[in-house]
């Protein structure tokens, strides 16, 4: 079955960033197929590659990267939200002029048409957040 | 077919386990998880409205979430039962669609 998975709460705010990728790792270990997973609102957070979470402490960006890159998940950051809330890559950058990025490098920043594209094309969406 | 709905905050905290209850259809499924697990304690001001929906629809707690808060399972409402994130999935999958109430 192929699930697309919405996120809309920042990493260590409360738990929907863990649940979701709990929630995904379990879906993958059953052989189920993750069509795409989309940052949305605050949970465009979980795509900078600066944190630095305390070493004893789970490092949320780095999971799902990790996650996303030994199954070639789709991750999706909406882009209107990343740019509200300062999420930068290089399109992005220099299309609006900032001398700085921090999108993790298995995040992409995309529109909302993915969001749209991945309820029409999962057979389940699940959402996380607040 | 019928739906899987999620509820993610306290009812202490939130009204969306209320809001869920109230809308849910005979035959759906009510899994609370993260700060919703609350919700399945027995003997809590909330734990009524849950009872009585236990007569209509399935209610699923999310265990790692319930042990994480100190729970045992022997504080949960009657009738309420455990999974775990693959049981989670399982629940997403048999059911025709997800409705989060966040």
């Amino acid at each position: 079955m192929k699930f697309a998975i919405q996120i809309n709460e920042g990493p260590y705010q409360h738990q929907a960033s863990d649940s979701a990728y709990h929630f995904t790792k379990a879906a993958l270990a059953k052989g189920h197929e993750i069509f795409r997973v989309f940052f949305y609102h605050d949970g465009v957070n979980n795509a900078s590659r600066l944190t630095t979470p305390p070493q004893d402490d789970r490092n949320v960006v780095e999971r799902w990267a990790e996650l996303a890159e030994q199954h070639d998940l789709d991750m999706v950051v909406c882009v209107a939200a990343a740019q509200r809330r300062g999420m930068v890559d290089d399109g992005e950058a220099k299309r609006n002029g900032k001398d700085a990025t921090n999108i993790q490098s298995r995040f992409r920043i995309s529109g909302l048409g993915q969001l749209v594209e991945a309820a029409i094309q999962a057979d389940r969406l699940v959402v996380f957040g607040d | 077919m019928s739906k899987l709905h999620t509820v993610n905050k306290s009812p202490f905290e939130k009204s969306s386990l209320d809001a869920c209850l109230q809308h849910v259809l005979d035959g759906a499924s009510v899994l609370l998880l993260e700060d919703g697990v609350y919700g399945a304690l027995r003997g809590s001001a909330a734990a009524e409205s849950v009872e009585r929906a236990l007569a209509s629809v399935k209610v699923y707690v999310l265990g790692e979430d319930l042990k994480a808060r100190g729970f045992g399972e022997d504080r949960l409402i009657n009738g309420i039962s455990v999974v775990d994130y693959a049981g989670f999935v399982d629940l997403a999958a048999e059911a025709d669609a997800v409705q989060a109430w966040l």
